[in-house]
């Protein structure tokens, strides 16, 4: 199991290297000098030299590469342009929020799509079917902008259940948790029908194995076939889709957050990008690239804590 | 006294192409501390008849007539669901064919013998502890640790073993037993064979073997059911089936098992054909398209013709022994 975990974590390393090397290559094609960006139309020839040298842009490009590599390693993901602040510390601020929103997201797409995809395999073919069936293919096909549009207006607008905007008052959890209701279920809701898909598709394989026949012929209930015997294998390709699919659910925070109004790593790049502050934009990317290699990560290790036949063959 | 007692039990199967008649009136007993093998093809209807005694037909199928009586009168296709879910385990037990598939891969196979033992009252330590007994029982080495282990890290051998003590753990009066030893070399087949035999006598339990193989029915069985098509072709003691056989079928199936070559040869024998489509079954006997003695009567419904002790044979000329042919 260490040593699994230890080789996993070795090819992390290499993942977000490689994604770093991509991220230099593509900041150095953007066209344009960043340092002219960076200090605007009314500056000096002089002080774009200044700032070329203290951004190291005169080096060699292999120089910066190797500054810009072993800087990120350390953390040291340089400082954005309009406020001068570290950019680690800017992201870090925001990373809750979008954290706290994926995983809503996540809460939202696993508490309905494994009961759904569960009761459409147990009554296959049936009426109830065939509507989570339509169901879970109309959520997968609307995006996620439109779900959260819709659920603003309707939730918050029209029938004033639910906050609109914001992330509630900070340092009071059931006002932020509130106001997270709307935004997750915005990036969740097509996942709960990619998940009751799956849970559907898998859970009919294994109720046809035979050792779901073994468990029948010794007489178990049906519930503890079903939830015990059946369940537990069946969501076992949920996880590892999960894993997967935390960037798509990164990108649909992106847009919840600007729907809703909310601070996060989704509303940061965007003003960044509004903004031209490239450090702010690279040092983004790096951090969530970062975080979408780690929750794949725990998205293995759960499938092996769950799944015995993969735990000994880490 | 008759453990199983099944007499002219039909399953129909509803498919797109119309009803399919897959047993047409299979009548045989299973009498108390008595192995009885059911030999026959693929597709001669033995699963069907497995899944039919334990109330597991799949949705399409159901039971048209007949009664399945278990341990006296309880008829068993007229129990409900939860009835019979109750039969099944303590009373009636079951090895399946596929040692590979047949236990659950993400629970322990200590947890799955506790949990089969639900309905016992027993505390959960005592549970356990009767689990390591039969893995004892069955020749699992370390059983005590074994239990805490999963499928995948057990051979084919060692899984069929654990399959078998699971099912002789619940002490049923009949034990089925669906081809357990097919997917297991010839060694591992014979040692298999004799611990079945060895517990059976211990438990004092009947066993449904079911097996295609002709030799392992010889060695362990004491009656036969020889089925074709869905239908009990022929039934009697081992003794006279083999020595005796008076359905054509059973003759050209003991010509055709390889342990009776006696000669050096490149073709082993077949019966030529195939089994009939079971949605238009014949008018007449099921085998005569394929039978070497056809004759004009065989176009009529053959009777159950009575031998003695026993055997019976569904032919119209199960009374005329086929004589040796001169070569």
């Amino acid at each position: 199991m260490l040593a699994y975990f230890v080789k996993r974590l070795g090819l992390a390393v290499i993942i977000v290297s490689v994604a770093m090397l991509m991220l230099f290559c593509m900041i150095y094609a953007i066209p344009g000098d960043p340092a002219a960006v960076a200090l605007g139309p009314r500056a000096t020839d002089a002080m774009r030299e200044a700032l070329r040298i203290k951004m190291g842009l005169d080096q060699p490009i292999w120089v910066q590469f190797w500054n810009f590599f072993t800087g990120a390693w350390t953390g040291d993901l340089g400082r954005e342009v309009l406020s001068d602040r570290p950019v680690l510390g800017v992201v870090l601020e925001q990373l809750p929020f979008t954290l706290a929103l994926i995983a809503g997201g996540i809460i939202w797409s696993v508490a309905l799509g494994i009961p759904l995809g569960c009761f459409a395999a147990i009554r296959r073919g049936s009426l109830a079917d065939r509507i989570v069936g339509i169901l879970s293919v109309a959520v997968i096909a609307v995006p996620s902008f439109v779900i959260a549009i819709y659920a603003l207006l309707i939730f918050a607008v029209q029938l004033r259940w639910l906050p609109a905007i914001g992330a509630g008052e900070p340092g009071d959890l059931g006002d932020q948790l509130f106001h997270l209701i709307l935004p997750s279920l915005a990036v969740g809701l097509g996942w709960v029908g990619y998940i009751a898909r799956m849970v559907r598709a898998s859970m009919l394989e294994v109720l046809e194995a035979s050792h779901i026949r073994t468990a029948r012929a010794f007489g178990l209930p049906d519930r503890q076939i079903t939830y015990r015997y059946a369940l537990t294998i069946a969501v076992l390709p949920t996880v590892t889709l999960l894993g997967v699919g935390i960037g798509q659910m990164l990108s649909s925070a992106v847009f919840a957050e600007i729907v809703f109004a909310r601070p996060g790593v989704g509303k940061l790049v965007y003003d960044a990008i509004l903004t031209r502050n490239f450090p702010l934009v690279t040092g983004t990317v790096l951090v969530t690239t970062v975080l979408f290699v780690m929750l794949n990560l725990v998205a293995d290790l759960i499938v092996g804590a769950l799944d015995p036949r993969v735990r000994s063959s880490f | 006294m008759t453990v199983l007692s099944i007499s002219n039990l039909n399953v129909v199967f509803s498919t797109e192409d119309g009803p399919l008649h897959a047993l047409k009136d299979v009548s045989f007993d299973v009498p108390a501390n008595r192995i009885v093998g059911i030999v026959g093809e693929s597709g001669c209807g033995k699963s069907t008849l497995i899944n039919a005694i334990l109330g597991l037909l799949a949705d399409n199928g159901h039971i048209d007539g007949g009664a399945i009586r278990f341990e006296g009168d309880t008829d068993l296709t007229t129990l409900g669901p939860d009835a019979m879910r109750d039969l099944r385990g303590p009373r009636i037990a079951t090895v399946f064919q596929d040692p590979m598939g047949a236990l659950n891969p993400v629970l322990s196979v200590g947890a799955q013998m506790v949990n089969i033992q639900y309905r016992s009252g027993r505390s959960k330590a005592e549970k356990r502890a009767r689990a390591v007994e039969m893995l004892e029982q069955v020749r699992i080495p370390d059983a005590a640790a074994a239990i805490k282990r999963y499928p995948h890290e057990f051979s084919g051998g060692m899984k069929q073993r654990i399959a078998i003590a699971m099912a002789l753990m619940m002490e049923p009066a009949l034990l089925i037993a669906d081809e357990p030893t097919t997917a297991l070399d010839a060694t591992l087949e014979v040692a298999t064979i004799e611990m079945l035999k060895d517990l059976q006598q211990k438990i004092g339990c009947s066993i449904l073997f079911i097996s295609h193989h002709l030799g392992v029915i010889a060695e362990l069985c004491d009656d036969v059911v020889v089925m074709y098509a869905g239908e009990v072709v022929e039934r009697g003691t081992t003794r006279a089936i083999f020595n005796d056989p008076r359905h054509p079928y059973t003759a050209r199936l003991l010509e055709c098992d390889p342990a009776r070559q006696t000669e050096r040869t490149r073709n082993l024998p077949t019966i030529p054909g195939e089994i009939p489509d079971l949605r238009a079954r014949p008018p007449g006997c099921i085998f005569a398209n394929r039978c070497h003695r056809r004759e004009d009567v065989c176009a009529r419904p053959p009777p159950d013709i009575q031998i003695g002790g026993g055997h019976a044979a569904r032919c119209h000329l199960a009374d005329m022994p086929e004589m040796e042919v001169a070569p």
